[in-house]
């Protein structure tokens, strides 16, 4: 037994010095090369959130014509579908368990935790050296988040502005002005949609406004409100909280009265599916346009102003490849073609590239029957026209807990609001000045 | 004298087979217990030594660093107001899931121990959610618990108006506790029962002649012959507490505030959500110290108040 014993200690030791020095890795960045030929070719994978079949069904055609084009470089390509509430901790996981894939989507919010902790190469070289790649058509500000001393760390694939659904039956039958033709008229407020919400809630005793995804938990969505506001979470070196400027405090009190003084949002602990014709407006991104059928009419319009005016807001997902793969040099060069002109094109049927030539309503309407091309053009095209992403932080995943919980007695009719976010600032203070 | 050696020979071979009987007897008592023996060294020592020495690092996934931190992590433990925090919800948990799971099972199970009609249907019915799927059954709660959900619908349709269960602390809590109880509740009762059934019925009756009353009965009798149970579950429940993750994971998210961010679910957090995993090894470390000293301190008492142990 003693014996027994002592071999378990031991056997435990090694495991853990193994994975220890499994876990051990550089953190200076690296650029990935030129691909030299492995001795035989070898599989990649590419995490993704998408489950959708059409989506995995388009990647893996493209996929399959690298494969045929590169066979000494590439055997396969395999596309792992991750469930989107768990992506980014399921990712961390395989990183722990040095299992990385060699390429993943990566959230926005994450984008400065990912590209400054060095687990990313740096592909801008291999994407500006590639035949064909029109580097030079990729929008600037599109690139921004993912950039970090002169380097490119991931690819934004996808650039989805947020817009607002309208549920078109709820909001006449409330007999409110349509929300297309306050567009028209330049009236079109957040003011004037909480009238509309809080009327056609009353009216269809359903729910009025709802701020997709936010379920009093995933807080960063309110970013697409209080953009109008000209409000942030935090200053823009991410070392300051401005949770108590002014404009955040009106912003939140906006938020706050809508719910709970007019019954324009819906309250914690209410679910409305605006799509299952639960609710009047809905903001969202545009790719969820998808889930519309003819259950009731509806229309899509650019997100309301705010008193400073209307900020469009996009949410961006990266593709990027992990230097703790086995081949990021073949990884990089998958990218390259993953994305070049001719794929982006394809690729736009779902996902908004960032590239300037593709961003035409005629390119995109050919995509999405669903939408007119004038709703493409103002929802779309001029929608990624100076957008602005979520909030993103190194610290993202510590701060979107920290402030979850602090707004949380934000969340009750008599809350005083100044007060909670005094405390919210109190609670991530010591985050942001770690970070 | 001829018969000597010929007489020795047997004796020689018996003390061989005897000496080669023994070897195969270990043998094969080695080869039995070595399922067990390598599952434990496998998935018991190794992670607890592996984590007890991850416990000394500074390791971040992401940025790929596993630096020697010494103790660091350990005083940071003492520091930190959210580890604290998370050891008030987890107290409040295991108390009120331990008060009322025990109870509840007790009082279920001399129920059912009555010959009536209808009492196995009973015990299925308060045994059936133990093998529902946890995450299946924490979603249908979910969906009850919800401001416009089952229970305040009921609730309303009876003119009361209920809480937001799920939006303030105390009564998050409380959801989570009743949703845990709720769940298992069935296999303790099974074990109270068991144990109820095997009290001789000559003991009661001798009791009964003796004039002691129903409630007397229970007290002296049956209460004493059932502690060596009343102590399994005690030990059970108040581990099982303690490693409660879904429920909350699901239902609360941790919330409102930290309300219901019990040590299990911040451990969660510091690894999984903050990629801190070498503090996360040493709250590991600290909820394998409370978890074996609980159990040490059930088991070091149980002479006190455990009067019949089998």
């Amino acid at each position: 037994m003693h014996t027994i014993r002592h071999r378990g200690l031991a056997a435990g030791i090694a495991t853990a010095a193994v994975l220890g020095l499994a876990a051990c890795g550089s953190s200076d960045p690296q650029a990935a090369g030129e691909p030299e030929a492995p001795g035989e070719p070898v599989p990649l994978t590419m995490t993704v959130w998408t489950a959708d079949e059409a989506q995995l069904a388009l990647f893996q055609s493209i996929a399959d014509a690298y494969v045929a084009e590169h066979p000494e470089l590439v055997s396969e390509v395999t596309f792992e579908a991750i469930p989107f509430d768990d992506y980014t901790t399921s990712l961390t996981t395989r990183l722990a368990g040095g299992n990385a894939p060699d390429l993943a989507w990566i959230l926005e919010s994450y984008a400065p935790e990912f590209v400054q902790s060095g687990a990313l190469v740096d592909v801008g070289p291999v994407l500006e050296g590639t035949d064909g790649y029109a580097y030079d058509d990729l929008l600037e500000s599109s690139l921004a988040l993912w950039q970090q001393d002169g380097g490119l760390f991931a690819y934004p694939f996808s650039n989805s502005p947020f817009a607002l659904f309208v549920n078109t039956d709820q909001v006449e039958a409330a007999g409110q002005p349509s929300p297309a033709e306050l567009v028209g008229s330049g009236e079109w407020t957040y003011d004037a949609a909480r009238d509309i919400a809080a009327a056609a809630a009353e009216e269809s005793g359903k729910q009025g406004l709802v701020v997709r995804d936010f379920d009093y938990k995933v807080w960063e969505n309110l970013s697409t409100i209080w953009d109008g506001w000209d409000a942030a979470p935090w200053s823009a070196d991410g070392a300051t909280c401005t949770f108590t400027d002014p404009a955040m405090v009106d912003a939140m009190t906006w938020i706050h009265d809508a719910t709970f003084d007019d019954g324009a949002m819906p309250g914690p602990g209410t679910t409305a599916d605006f799509f299952a014709g639960d609710a009047a407006l809905t903001i969202t991104q545009i790719s969820r346009a998808s889930s519309l059928d003819d259950s009731f009419a509806w229309d899509v319009v650019p997100l309301p102003a705010g008193p400073e005016g209307r900020q469009n807001v996009i949410g961006q997902a990266g593709i990027g490849v992990f230097a703790q793969g086995e081949h990021p040099d073949v990884a990089a060069d998958f990218l390259a073609w993953f994305t070049n002109p001719e794929n982006a094109e394809q690729l736009a049927a779902y996902f908004p590239p960032p590239r300037e030539s593709l961003l035409t309503a005629e390119v995109l309407g050919a995509a999405n029957p669903l939408l007119s091309e004038d709703q493409l053009q103002a929802v779309v095209v001029d929608g990624i026209t100076d957008a602005v992403t979520k909030p993103a932080h190194p610290s993202f995943a510590k701060l979107q807990d920290t402030v979850r919980a602090g707004l949380d007695p934000l969340w009750t009719a008599d809350a005083d609001v100044e007060a909670v976010l005094a405390d919210v600032c109190t609670s991530i203070d010591p985050v942001l000045a770690g970070s | 004298m001829t018969s000597t050696p010929v007489a020795a020979r047997p004796r020689v071979r018996t003390a061989r087979t005897r000496g080669s009987a023994a070897q195969r007897d270990r043998a094969v008592g080695y080869l039995m217990v070595a399922p067990q023996v390598l599952g434990t060294v496998a998935f018991v020592i190794v992670p607890l030594v592996t984590v007890a020495w991850y416990s000394l690092h500074e390791w971040n996934v992401l940025a790929g660093t596993f630096v020697f931190s010494g103790a660091d992590n350990y005083e940071r433990m003492l520091a930190d107001p959210g580890l604290r925090d998370s050891l008030v919800a987890s107290l409040w948990f295991s108390v009120g899931l331990v008060v009322l799971n025990v109870t509840l099972a007790l009082l279920l199970a001399v129920l059912l121990d009555q010959k009536l009609p209808g009492t196995t249907t009973f015990r299925t019915f308060f045994f059936s959610p133990v093998v529902v799927s946890l995450v299946a059954w924490t979603i249908v709660w979910g969906f009850l618990l919800q401001d416009d959900g089952g229970i305040n619908g009921f609730l309303a349709s009876v003119g009361v108006e209920g809480p937001n269960w799920l939006r303030s602390g105390p009564t998050a809590m409380l959801a989570v506790i009743v949703v845990q109880v709720f769940k298992n509740v069935g296999l303790n009762m099974i074990l109270f029962l068991a144990a109820l059934q095997s009290v001789p019925e000559e003991v009661q009756e001798a009791a009964r002649i003796d004039g002691a009353g129903a409630w007397r009965r229970f007290r002296s009798i049956t209460l004493p012959l059932i502690s060596p149970t009343v102590l399994l579950v005690s030990i059970l429940t108040v581990v099982g507490s303690l490693e409660v993750f879904a429920q909350i994971d699901v239902l609360t998210g941790g919330g409102p505030g930290n309300s219901t961010t019990v040590l299990v679910y911040y451990l969660y957090q510091q690894a999984f959500r903050f990629n801190e995993f070498g503090y996360a090894s040493a709250i590991s470390v600290l909820l394998f110290v409370i978890v074996l000293a609980l159990t040490l301190i059930q088991w070091r008492t149980r002479k006190r108040w455990v009067h019949d142990e089998v």
